[in-house]
């Protein structure tokens, strides 16, 4: 996973409430058995139209993306996350985001920015003219106008983004720890390991 | 032991933690991971490129569902068809391959117990009360109908999961969905969970977890409690929660997975200890009181936007939030709906019975009870009854359903997850409305351009009958 420090650039005021992981990437793009590629389908229902934002000469490719309330609700899809992946997409600024897909961005090094309504209304009216700063060190977004908002983040997402750590790895390193609970488990709750009876 | 008042969910996160960190995440241990071919080819990939191993191919069962068609699998002289889209079928046979390589069971498409993940897990007996179990699916969720820890995971955590069985989460909040009280007449769990749906909207439920207890909640059958569970993400809660009593016992006892002997004795003591203590605290309660729930129709593109049928289309000024008032503004317009219009006045096209909401033997009973004896009407151009797994299908031939809603004019079906979110040949035509037992009604969910009306079983069979949105109280 690629390491994450700060985030500069033009955002998308897509500003939207709401933005359901089906407007992200629609399922016929889901049938891919690889993580690429996946930015030609994103936004499809928006972008038929000619003067949507993400096709703009003003917006296109840009970094960051701020949208409406309880943005990526919906599936689990994690082609939601590649799909903003493939389209430039690093952070997306919003006043609450779904869990599930909160969790697939900060697997593959998106940003989630969580701000109040009256943050994201402001940042919506910078979008429009100017780029947008979001340092994750300080855990600020600023603007050319001296705007300037904190936000809080999870302290391991935070150091995992920042230095680009593969979670599966970390937790494999853990190995002692889950055999333990294999053992107690298989004790306590025996009916529990026993799944499909394939060895194991 | 604690002495603290637990919730159920509190004690079967307890039960499962690894470790807890100082920054308050747990390393959660996972009972049972369900695979289907959407989500888990990349999972699959990562693992092979890193040279890494399925921890417990025990605790994983994968089972196609997404994509499958639902027509005829097998030609009359018994050969394989091959599926047509070529990107379908890739991911069928990436399932096919990897299952075997990493020493997980497969249900494959042919075999008798083939179905909707959704489906497949409790009916095997592979989900159990009080395990967690998770699935690169959000109608995971579902599996808390048996009183299980269940949610939807992304494919990176598709991976962690094979890779190690483990999740590293935080601590949901919990919340009490309390429905007291005795349904009325033609109301089902579909009714109850979209009533709950426009109370909590999308997002009223997103970082907690949902207990939905209540009278109302005991009195349904597991089928029922699995549809008002599998749609908890659809307010925003990753999982729902329904505790585990006799029923659930009964319904789980002799299934091919199920404990056994000294096993099973341990099992259910251990199960009827996770009802929530006395005195245990919610983080927020719900009250709902059941004689106030409708059968239900939803008119916009989130499953929020729901009604019951006695109401008429609402105007977009009628909402307080003016991000609301143009989102129902959009939604209007894509549904190609004018305000004031009576629900029960809305002709469809097409009707869906099926998906892991809807698709269990006792949801074709309830269509079933409807169509016997009636036929579709004439503008109903398309219906479809897809059973969740091939045991429902022949649960319900051997009832005589299939004869029902064939004599109705639907189409009998093979089992997958078919016109839910339309990744398989089976679609809603742009501009065309669908009565659908399914859990979403986004905008393109159905197909492009489709209109979605979420219904229960018994509503999208009267909207067959009368080829309109239509209160199913009023068939008598």
């Amino acid at each position: 996973m690629q390491a994450l420090r700060e985030v500069e650039g033009r955002a998308i005021p897509l500003g939207l409430k709401n933005v359901d992981t089906d407007v992200i990437i629609p399922a016929h793009w889901l049938k891919t058995i690889t993580r690429d590629g996946l930015g030609r389908g994103a936004f499809e229902a928006l972008r038929k139209d000619p003067g949507n934002l993400f096709d703009s000469a003003e917006f296109k490719g840009s970094p960051i993306l701020v949208a409406g309330d309880n943005f990526g609700c919906g599936s689990s899809r994690e082609h939601a996350a590649w799909a903003l992946l493939d389209l430039g997409i690093t952070a997306v600024i919003a006043p609450s985001f779904s869990d599930i897909f909160s969790g697939n961005a900060f697997k593959n090094g998106i940003l989630t920015v969580v701000l109040p309504q009256e943050a994201i209304d402001r940042l919506m009216e910078v979008a429009q003219t100017d780029p947008i700063h979001i340092d994750l060190e300080a855990q600020t977004v600023t603007t050319p106008f001296q705007d300037r908002f904190e936000f809080e983040i999870d302290p391991f997402r935070k150091h995992c983004l920042l230095n680009g750590l593969d979670e599966v790895g970390l937790t494999l390193a853990r190995d002692t720890a889950i055999a333990t609970y294999e053992n107690k488990s298989r004790a306590e709750l025996p009916w529990l390991a026993k799944g499909t009876g394939v060895a194991a | 032991m604690t002495s603290t008042p637990r919730t159920l969910y509190e004690k079967i996160w307890d039960a499962h933690v690894v470790e807890t960190r100082d920054d308050g995440t747990s390393l959660i241990y996972i009972d049972r991971h369900l695979v289907h071919e959407v989500t888990s080819p990349q999972a699959f990939e990562a693992l092979r490129v890193s040279g890494r191993k399925v921890r417990r191919p025990d605790l994983t069962l994968a089972v196609p569902d997404h994509n499958l068609p639902t027509t005829a699998r097998r030609d009359a002289a018994g050969k394989f068809i091959p599926i047509a889209d070529p990107e379908s079928a890739q991911q069928l046979e990436a399932l096919t391959r990897n299952a075997p390589e990493f020493g997980v069971r497969l249900i494959g498409d042919a075999d008798p117990e083939q179905g909707i993940v959704h489906v497949v897990g409790p009916e095997s007996g592979f989900s159990l009360p009080g395990a967690t179990i998770v699935c690169g699916d959000s109608h995971t969720a579902c599996h808390g109908g048996l009183g299980a820890l269940a949610f939807g995971i992304g494919t990176s955590e598709v991976e962690h999961v094979l890779a190690t069985q483990t999740l590293l989460l935080k601590r949901s909040k919990t919340m009490e969905v309390r429905v007291e009280g005795k349904v009325g007449p033609g109301v089902s769990a579909k009714d109850i969970v979209l009533h709950i749906c426009g109370q909590l909207r999308a997002s009223g439920g997103t970082g907690y977890v949902i207990e939905y207890t209540g009278s109302a909640i005991r009195d349904l059958s597991i089928e029922g409690r699995l549809t008002v569970s599998n749609m908890a993400i659809e307010h925003g809660a990753r999982a729902g929660l329904i505790a585990p009593d006799d029923k659930t016992f009964a319904y789980v006892k002799g299934r091919p997975y199920a404990p056994t002997g000294e096993d099973w004795d341990r099992a259910v003591e251990w199960w009827k200890s996770l009802a929530t203590d006395p005195g245990a605290v919610y983080d927020k309660v719900v009250v709902i009181d059941a004689a106030d729930i409708a059968p239900n129709v939803t008119w916009g593109t989130s499953p929020e936007d729901v009604l019951p049928i006695t109401g008429t289309v609402p105007a977009p000024e009628s909402f307080e939030d003016p991000s609301k008032q143009e989102a129902a503004r959009k939604s209007l317009d894509y549904m190609g709906l004018e305000p004031g219009t009576p629900l029960d006045q809305i002709e469809v096209q097409n009707i869906f019975i099926g998906s892991c909401t809807n698709s269990r033997i006792e949801d074709l009973r309830a269509a079933a009870a409807v169509l016997k004896g009636r036929t579709k009407a004439p503008n109903v151009r398309w219906a479809i009854a897809v059973p969740g797994s091939g045991l429902v299908k022949r649960q319900a031939e051997a009832e005589g359903l299939d004869r029902i809603f064939i004599d109705a004019g639907f189409e009998w079906r093979e089992p997958g997850c078919s016109a839910c979110l339309a990744m398989n040949p089976d679609k809603v035509p742009a501009g065309e409305r669908c009565a659908s037992t399914s859990n979403r009604n986004f905008v393109g969910r159905q197909g492009p351009g489709a209109r979605t009306h979420l219904v229960s079983p018994a509503m999208a069979a009267a909207a067959a009958v009368t080829g309109k949105l239509t209160d199913v109280r009023t068939l008598a």
